[in-house]
């Protein structure tokens, strides 16, 4: 068997035991702790004991979705961060990107994942989603349809679902932030 | 299962190891100067050393075999699957009879039988099942897996196993994996050499097509297939969770695709693609397995003999275009989460409060640490953010480090200052 052990002598900093805690379980503490957020966005633990099951609730203080609070539910399994967290929207929103069961296009929850992303890059995203909805990857198809073809009637349309209105035979959740 | 029993000594005939022999006789102009020529290396070799084989899958059953036939004479196969008809055509240690089977039993059972003298020893069951007493027994664990997540655990279990204090800890990780064409073989020494996590970032990702993509304008029978996994999986059977190793969710899911797939004038939705994608089985050819198996065992013998040098580190084969190799030293990262980072051995009082120990890890002239988060393996200490997580956390503030961590015990610490984390091991006075 080779002397692997006399390599190991020159190497007194990593010759310290580790702890057993797990490479996504400190990814997502230091994730989390490092977050930097502005105040329109707030996490909220259901169980502040589990770290991998959270809300994020986004408060726009500008642009169309203005005076709406969008919740989003994170949901981070033990691969994390070779796969990337599961985001979806709690709530029925009118948005081209997010369709009416809370799925959301946002590229870097999917095909653009990359270990080196974080949960803050995610959550920027999401936030970055209600400034500058994007009618090219629709998600909710008339919404989007509306949104490049008549503005107006999308920025009406959008006020109406965030008072819990009806589009189109749908009834939008009331998201008004209180 | 041990109707096999191994004898060692009668089985040894003449000539059986007549080549293997001719490198372990005598040293060669570059072997270890701890090279032990002849005997010595050949009763290790057959009698002493004891390795570990994760997955008895496509590599599994070749490096099974390739070890056997090399003269290692006391392996252990740990597999959780049992054989399905579509693992036949390259796991060649199976038959039709043994479809159902657990794989670990099989490959054992055939090896016993094939290999005289060789005593294989199965666990049908999960790599997470075992301790680290269980993994210590090892003198070197060779993976041929198909699992990130699995060879993730197994990469930590290994660097974790190593203790400053017992040089037996320390065991090499030779780990295999094939992607058609493509594979790779690299040899991990647990905190000397760059470990897994370290090269986490390096791995091709599964294809991943875009939500809007597979919702509005599907072109490829995958998106299909994605569109009824992704999207209408939870909307049509709500929390149930997805088995994709239940033929009636893949059928499910199958039809629901083929009916998508007709709709937009689609081609190519099958049963076994629609597996394919759900289960992102990436094909798999038997012949890259052996490539890659046959370096894998290579390498476990030239360590376990010392015979020749070892490969150092990352050995890729590029069979894409034309045949290509390629053979670096992947370097270890300082910010890995597994074997990088800081370690510290701290020893305070008993009546010493997590605020104390706080503000003793920030005097620390010679680590410079601001505002740290404080884990045990079992819950968090006192993480300085979000707020809410403060609050919850902000109680352990007063009390005592010994009433959270044991004696011994361990405590992980982040802070935006540390390039990944610092842990520490606690002693009371
Ligand atoms: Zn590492």
């Amino acid at each position: 068997m080779i002397k692997i052990w006399s390599m190991k002598k020159n190497e007194d900093a990593a010759a310290k035991k580790k702890p057993k805690t797990s490479a996504a379980q400190i990814r997502v503490q230091k994730d989390l702790t490092e977050l930097d957020l502005p105040s329109t966005m707030k996490t909220n633990f259901p169980d502040p004991a589990d770290l991998l099951n959270f809300s994020l609730t986004i408060t726009p203080d500008e642009g169309m979705y203005r005076g709406g609070a969008f919740t989003f539910s994170f949901a981070i399994n033990t691969n994390y961060p070779h796969d990337p967290p599961k985001v979806k929207c709690t709530q029925t929103i009118y948005h081209p990107n997010v369709d009416l069961e809370g799925n959301v296009c946002l590229n870097i929850l999917r095909e653009d994942w990359k270990p080196v992303l974080n949960l803050n890059s995610v959550m920027v995203g999401l936030q970055y989603l209600f400034l500058e909805p994007n009618a090219d990857d629709p998600l909710n198809k008339d919404a989007a349809l509306e949104m490049s073809k008549n503005r107006d009637q999308f920025l009406n349309n959008v006020k109406a679902s965030m008072r819990g209105g009806h589009i189109k035979g749908t009834q939008y959740d009331n998201v008004l932030a209180r | 299962m041990s109707s096999q029993s191994a004898s060692t000594s009668n089985t040894d005939w003449p000539g059986r190891y007549h080549h293997i022999d001719q490198v372990l006789n005598s040293p060669g102009p570059r072997t270890d100067p701890a090279f032990l020529a002849g005997d010595g290396v050949k009763d290790f070799l057959r009698h002493q050393a004891k390795i570990l084989v994760i997955g008895a899958g496509g590599l599994g059953c070749e490096i099974l075999a390739n070890l056997a036939l090399t003269g290692f004479k006391d392996i252990h196969v740990i597999d959780m699957d049992t054989i399905d008809i579509s693992n036949l055509n390259r796991q060649f240690l199976f038959r039709t009879k043994d479809v159902g089977k657990p794989k670990a039993t099989v490959a054992a059972e055939f090896i016993m039988k094939r290999v005289p003298g060789v005593k294989v020893t199965p666990y049908f069951g999960k790599i997470q099942d075992k301790d680290d007493n269980y993994y210590m027994q090892f003198n070197l664990v060779i993976c041929g897996l198909d699992s990130v997540e699995a060879r993730r655990w197994m990469n930590a279990t290994l660097v974790n196993l190593v203790d400053p204090e017992n040089p037996e800890s320390l065991k090499p990780l030779i780990d295999g994996g094939t992607e058609g064409f493509k594979g790779q073989a690299r040899v991990i020494l647990p905190t000397i050499t760059s470990c897994y996590e370290c090269s986490l970032d390096m791995l091709n990702k599964p294809t991943a097509f875009p939500i809007c993509t597979i919702a509005n304008t599907p072109r490829l029978p995958e998106h299909c297939i994605e569109w009824a996994s992704v999207l209408e999986w939870p909307r049509v059977q709500g929390d149930k969770k997805m088995d994709t190793d239940d033929p009636e969710h893949i059928g499910w899911l199958f039809s629901v695709a083929a009916a998508r797939a007709k709709e937009f004038n689609i081609e190519g939705v099958t049963w076994s693609l629609t597996q394919g994608v759900v289960k992102n089985i990436i094909p798999a050819i038997a012949s890259t397995n052996a490539i890659i198996s046959a370096a894998c065992c290579n390498e476990a013998f030239k360590i376990a003999t010392s015979s020749a040098a070892y490969l150092n580190n990352y050995f890729m084969l590029i069979g894409t275009e034309g045949v290509y190799s390629y053979t670096f030293e992947h370097e270890k990262r300082d910010d890995c989460p597994v074997c990088g980072g800081e370690a510290l051995e701290l020893t305070f009082s008993a009546d010493l409060t997590v605020e104390g120990l706080i503000e003793m890890l920030v005097e620390k002239q010679d680590i410079q640490i601001k505002k740290p988060s404080l884990s045990s393996p079992k819950s968090q200490i006192y993480l300085q953010a979000p707020p809410q997580l403060e609050e919850a956390t902000r109680p352990n503030l007063a009390k005592r480090v010994s009433e959270l961590v044991p004696n011994g015990g361990e405590v992980t610490v982040t802070a935006s200052t540390l390039p990944f984390s610092l842990s520490l091991r606690i002693t009371y006075t």
